[in-house]
């Protein structure tokens, strides 16, 4: 398991074309060692479950600045449950108001990054969920 | 410019200084770095002196303004005789909110309005299709009819005012519904001012809201540009938009670059339909981004200006002068705002709105404070657009033209980003052109090694943002943000509902079919559209038509 590398799916969720900082992040991941797919664009949130389950991913990391996370976070979170595939650990980042904040987490969004975010937090982010999962 | 004995004695005197007072102060206090370089990499000199521009020719490389290559600009008087149009991007929720808006901008003293459609809107669904889901109204206003249009500009004279739409794959039909309203207040097309973005190819670039391949996309750019020459000979056809590859990621140099690449692309697409380069390129318009590093973005615009000029004088054969001019609205850079101490983004956008005046931009908008957070408040758009007025009327940098013409640095900077921009644009020439670059993935993956070597330099200290990595301070999370009403969506689809049932569904039928029909040839397709949109046929239903005879855009991965 030790050897196994922490496999990541970037998700660009909805219409909105902003995709620098989920490629940033994407390359910070793999440059940390991590296998990352990304989707591209205009990905809907079964289209991204999907892929999830068919990469075997340990996370999904969802980019969305248009605002319209209040809607496409929970759909994901609730499409994972529906396929049983609720240990995948979901991150998300972008323009998302503090307001919004623990209302995704209660939800089931493990954390929430926002514009300014350094990646190695979010590398370090990961691993420390991913290894309290093994040694849970 | 300078006589050779004059040269020889400045750099004369540049080593005795060297040697001598500037020797002693570095010996005991050596300097910040070892290397100066500008946001793009260009190395920047202690110091600059005639040197740096030994055989410079004024005539040659800046002439007067309103003259060949318009480095000075592109009027005679510049801002002594207008200022530039203060210009505020806004558009959220629907119509009617949006409305609202625009009046209370025009009542604070804006001069012209720029709509942001949400992004449905953009890629051509209707507010009630699923993949609109959730992101009605959110990133501008929702408009699914000419309906939604007549709301949209309801009390607003079109003949009065110009309007700017950030609008690009469904271009033609926003543009038709313009039209269609204009001619209900009795404004005849001819007397439109305005701009379309209508730039395709940035949106495969970087973007994102493309629909159609690029093929059909660019017959339908074309289509607008014959349209237009003829019936709406005062509006912008296209923004060639600098703004977004920027805004990805792109250094000021490959900004212009890449820009400038696109719109050789257009010529060129507008030329093999068999237009006159004079018939059109008149109405060619430009969008920049405006970022922090003043003196490179200043050079920057001026450099694209002379390097436009020339292109389009010595490639294409324009004559005209308009046709050479290479004129720019300007946006100041989003991307550079932070979440964090959010009022610092006042100072960065004086800054970045700053010069873009200092490079001549002929209408601005200048971003506000809260926009890392979420759309900007009311109070936010106020102190952003008094940013520009204050510039306007207090600084007095609008007093004179090219006020920073002559300096040492910046028209050496002006070469160097000149040059290396140029340098790219061989490059993709020789790819084949801008469309070829773009389907190799080329300007995407330059772009993208840009954006991460911004934000590594950024992690490892190497660069400075203040509030981010230094200067950083407890802070409660912000206050008072705008929030869109999520029953924005439903709102819109009982408006959808509303129109379908009142229209003369006979009608928009056939008047589908023919614009189904026309799109399987060659014609023009705009008078089809302005006679779909004036049928109350919807975004979605013309953009539906269109889709299935062109098919879909499908995004290569490049990571």
């Amino acid at each position: 398991m030790a050897d196994k590398k922490i496999r990541v799916l970037v998700a660009k969720p909805g219409l909105d074309g902003h995709d620098r900082g989920a490629k940033v992040v994407a390359r910070a991941l793999r440059d940390a060692g991590m296998e990352v797919i990304y989707t591209g664009l205009r990905q809907s949130p079964e289209q991204i479950v999907e892929a999830a389950i068919q990469e075997d991913v340990d996370v999904i990391g969802l980019s969305i600045l248009s605002g319209a996370h209040t809607h496409l976070f929970p759909r994901v979170i609730e499409l994972l449950k529906e396929k049983d595939a609720e240990d995948i650990i979901v991150i998300g980042g972008g323009v998302i108001p503090s307001e919004d904040i623990p209302e995704m987490k209660k939800l089931g969004i493990a954390k929430v990054f926002t514009p300014g975010t350094d990646t190695r937090e979010i590398v370090d982010f990961i691993k420390s969920k991913i290894n309290t999962k093994i040694s849970a | 410019m300078f006589n050779k004995e004059k040269i020889k004695q400045v750099k004369e005197e540049k080593k005795k200084w060297e040697e001598g007072s500037l020797k002693k102060v570095l010996d005991r206090f050596p300097e910040r770095k070892e290397n100066f370089v500008t946001g793009s990499g260009v190395d920047v000199e202690r110091v600059y002196t005639p040197e740096d521009i030994e055989n410079f020719n004024y005539m040659e490389k800046l002439g007067y303004p309103g003259d060949y290559p318009y480095t000075r600009g592109v009027q005679p008087t510049m801002y002594r005789g207008r200022l530039w149009t203060m210009r505020q991007y806004a558009g959220f929720a629907t119509a009617e909110e949006t409305n609202k808006r625009y009046k209370y901008l025009l009542e604070q003293g804006q001069t012209g309005l720029s709509v942001a459609f949400d992004l449905p809107t953009q890629i051509g669904y209707d507010s009630d299709h699923s993949m609109a889901q959730g992101e009605v109204g959110k990133v501008g206003v929702a408009i699914d009819s000419l309906k939604d249009m007549e709301i949209l500009f309801d009390g607003i004279p079109l003949d009065k005012i110009s309007t700017s739409m950030t609008i690009n794959a469904p271009a033609a039909i926003l543009l038709a519904m313009y039209i269609a309203v204009a001619e209900k207040q009795g404004v005849s097309s001819d007397k439109l001012r305005g701009t379309i973005q209508n730039d395709i190819l940035k949106e495969y670039i970087a973007r994102g809201t493309y629909i159609f391949p690029p093929e059909p996309s660019m017959r339908l750019i074309t289509n607008i540009f014959e349209f237009c020459s003829k019936n709406v000979p005062r509006w912008n056809t296209i923004s060639i938009s600098g703004y977004h590859i920027r805004e990805a990621g792109a250094t000021a140099i490959q900004e212009v670059a890449f820009t400038l690449a696109d719109g050789m692309a257009y010529v060129k697409a507008a030329i093999d339909a068999g237009l006159d380069v004079d018939d059109f390129a008149p109405r060619l318009s430009f969008f920049f981004n405006a970022h922090n590093d003043l003196l490179e973005e200043v050079a920057k615009f001026r450099a694209a200006r002379r390097l436009w000029a020339r292109i389009m004088k010595e490639e294409f054969g324009a004559k005209k002068e308009k046709s050479l001019m290479l004129r720019f609205h300007t946006q100041t850079a989003g991307s550079t705002l932070t979440a964090q101490q959010p009022d610092n983004n006042i100072v960065r956008v004086t800054i970045q709105a700053l010069a873009a005046v200092l490079g001549g931009t002929q209408s601005l908008h200048t971003n506000s404070r809260d926009e890392a957070l979420a759309l900007p408040t009311e109070d936010s758009v106020r102190i952003a657009l008094r940013t520009q007025q204050i510039i306007a009327h207090e600084s007095g940098v609008a007093e004179t033209v090219d006020p920073l013409g002559g300096s040492y640095y910046i028209e050496s900077l002006t070469d160097e980003i000149e040059k290396k921009a140029l340098e790219y644009i061989e490059k993709i020439e020789k790819m084949g052109g801008a469309p070829r670059a773009i389907e190799s993935g080329y300007m995407q993956q330059e772009i993208q090694e840009s954006a991460y070597r911004y934000q590594k330099e950024v992690e490892e200290n190497k660069r400075i943002v203040v509030g981010v990595n230094k200067y950083k301070i407890e802070e409660k999370p912000p206050q008072n943000l705008l929030k869109v009403d999520p029953e924005v969506g439903r709102l819109q689809e009982r408006k959808i509902k509303e129109v379908k049932e009142n229209r003369d569904g006979e009608r928009v039928r056939t008047v589908l079919d023919t614009l189904n029909k026309a799109a399987q040839g060659n014609e023009n397709l705009m008078p089809y559209i302005i006679d779909a949109v004036k049928a109350y046929a919807t975004l979605g239903e013309i953009c539906d038509v269109l889709r299935n005879v062109f098919g879909e855009f499908k995004e290569s991965i490049i990571l």
